[in-house]
């Protein structure tokens, strides 16, 4: 079942677009928000709302690189894998944290903090390497700076 | 120095325009004049300037407006959408418009909508644009609150509705039919072209597509004239342009120049040369999607008609410089990689064969290649191209891949004969 919270943010963004199933990119976000993902539920819940079949809506909620359809940790690390930042360093960066966290792309280190997964071209290309922590943008990234970072999120490890 | 108009206002601290600070240095000004215009002389004024779509290919704004259905029999409502989804590899400048003068894009599409006689505005971001989302959607309102949006527009009878859209990630949405099934609450996939989204758009409505720094262009245009706009250009294309440098140069950054500014001068006068130790092997002119150009290519002008001469295109125009100490080989898997990643999977050469350029690639990148690899590139080089697939992105991605083949033939025969990667 949809929160009442979740209820109450999903009707408000109806109102802002034409048909129904327009908002649905808004709702999953706001669901997300709320659990952390997007789970099986969610989407039978949503698409009874927005009128659609779970399925369609499901079709709709896989397409987008940034709505997720499996649990992640409490941080998603979103690092920038294009090519101004694979000049850059993105190689070395990546496997700092690989090593860090003890974790590849795509998955979710043991304590349940931090997802880590790659993303297109962020636009920080002048400030090259970059990554996103949730929704903070950091770049000129070092081995040392990524100690720093995953510290100040919690990581003890 | 020459005059700078998108950028020269900006505050040098970062933050972004207020709008009693956009409005002391003349904003709001060209919405005035622009209200008390009719539509088709707005649409001729832009056509004139010769202001070229900023969004890649470089189509005439006003041209693009012209095939709008006009007057009280045109279906309704219309829109008007500005696409800073900004997902080009290499490109970080509409970032950069929407962060530090948001002002200037929603004043450029309202007067932009005054010329179709829109009734709906969308500005379409990208998620990971987080400031500039803040920023955007704190100017909307503030302008809703300075009736410079909403209903009866400064007392002109005209009235537009604007809203901020956030995408949820994937590069196909920044193409113009997939962004209008993206706002439609769809899979992003682009649609056919015939009919054109100003004829059958959004909902099936008469819809125009520009992209942020089209849009940030229009209220200059409209304040001081044509002639003036076409006159701040060194070619035949209106305007000055952000272009953009990164890679290993000393002072990676965006700055506005006259259109037409060279690779040169944007190199070594903006970016400060290369870095100590590296050399300039290749560059990327305007985004992923654009062929390869080499240092015998430094004198090209930047611009829509010129760089074509040589075999690429602009494109984004923010460059992307390639050094002797990267791998050429590994470049093309990076970006291969990326298309693969974002095709929208609609149809099977562009679904199927952009894996497969990739792990080729990623086989010889790591001394895996074997005989009958590079015909196998050029074979998805024809395969992949022109009319072959649904929409532009396919062929985009075989632009660079294409350029490579031909300019690196030695270095990806090496790597299938010694079995290795010589850069690692
Ligand atoms: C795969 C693909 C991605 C695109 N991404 C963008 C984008 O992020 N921003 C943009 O303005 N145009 C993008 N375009 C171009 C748009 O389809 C469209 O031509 C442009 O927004 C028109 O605006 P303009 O005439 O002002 O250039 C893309 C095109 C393709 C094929
Ligand atoms: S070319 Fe690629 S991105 Fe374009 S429609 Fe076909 S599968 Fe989709």
């Amino acid at each position: 079942m949809l929160s009442e919270k979740e209820t109450h943010e999903i009707e408000k963004e109806l109102k802002q677009y034409k048909t129904r199933q327009a908002a649905g990119v808004e709702a999953l976000k706001i669901i997300q928000r709320s659990r952390g993902w997007v789970d099986d539920e969610g989407i039978k819940d949503l698409s009874a709302i927005l009128g659609m079949t779970p399925d369609e809506l499901d079709g709709v909620a896989t397409f987008y690189n940034l709505i997720f359809r499996k649990p992640v940790g409490a941080h998603v690390i979103l690092i920038c894998d294009t090519v101004s930042c694979w000049v850059m360093g993105y190689e070395k960066i990546l496997s700092h944290l690989k090593n860090r966290l003890g974790i590849g792309l795509g998955e979710t280190s043991p304590d349940g903090l931090f997802t880590l997964l790659p993303i297109p071209c962020l636009g920080a290309c002048d400030k090259a390497p970059a990554m996103m922590i949730d929704e903070e943008l950091y770049w000129n990234l070092t081995p040392e700076k990524i100690d720093e970072l995953i510290k100040r999120y919690g990581w003890k490890g | 120095m020459s005059e700078r108009p998108l950028t020269q206002n900006m505050r040098p601290d970062g933050e972004a325009l207020t709008i009693k600070e956009y409005e002391r240095t003349g904003g709001y000004q060209a919405l005035r004049k622009a209200l008390k215009m009719p539509p088709k002389e707005i649409q001729e004024i832009v056509k004139n300037s010769n202001l070229r779509g900023r969004g890649g290919a470089g189509f005439n704004t006003g041209m693009k407006w012209s095939f709008v259905p006009m007057g009280n029999d045109a279906p309704r409502p219309k829109y008007l959408i500005a696409n800073a989804d900004e997902m080009e590899p290499g490109t970080f400048k509409d970032k950069m418009l929407i962060e530090l003068n948001p002002h200037q894009l929603i004043e450029g599409m309202i007067i932009s909508a005054l010329a179709i006689e829109a009734d709906i505005a969308y500005i379409f971001l990208r998620w990971e644009y987080r400031l500039a989302a803040a920023r955007a959607q704190k100017a909307i309102t503030e302008a809703y609150e300075n009736n410079y949006l909403g209903k009866n527009i400064l007392g002109s009878g005209f009235s537009l509705e604007m809203h901020l859209h956030i995408s949820a990630g994937r590069y196909i949405c920044g193409e113009e039919t997939a962004l209008l099934n993206a706002l439609e609450g769809r899979r992003a996939i682009p649609r056919a072209k015939p009919p054109y989204p100003q004829i059958c758009g959004l909902w099936g409505k008469p819809t125009v597509v520009n992209n942020a720094e089209t849009f940030s262009n229009v209220p200059h245009i409209i304040l001081r004239g044509a002639d003036w706009y076409k006159g701040l250009s060194r070619s035949t294309d209106g305007g000055t342009k952000i272009y953009g440098m990164s890679g290993r140069v000393k002072k990676p950054g965006l700055w506005e120049l006259p259109m037409g500014t060279s690779i040169r001068e944007i190199l070594e006068g903006n970016a400060g040369g290369m870095q100590e130790g590296y050399e300039l092997c290749y560059l990327i002119p305007g985004g992923a999607s654009t062929e390869f150009l080499t240092a015998e290519h430094l004198d090209v002008k930047m611009d829509f008609d010129s760089v074509p001469k040589v075999g690429s295109r602009m494109g984004t125009g923010t460059l992307v410089v390639i050094d002797d100490k990267t791998c050429p080989i590994g470049v093309l898997h990076n970006l291969e990689k990326f298309f693969a990643r974002e095709s929208c999977g609609w149809c099977t050469p562009c679904r199927e064969g952009l894996p497969w350029v990739t792990s080729i690639l990623e086989a010889i990148e790591n001394g895996q290649g074997q005989a009958g690899d590079i015909e196998m590139l050029a074979t998805h080089g024809e395969s992949l191209w022109l009319g072959r697939t649904f929409c532009a992105l396919a062929p985009g991605a075989m632009e660079p891949l294409r350029s490579g083949l031909k300019l690196f033939k030695s270095e990806f025969e090496q790597h299938i004969i010694e079995k290795r990667c010589p850069w690692r």
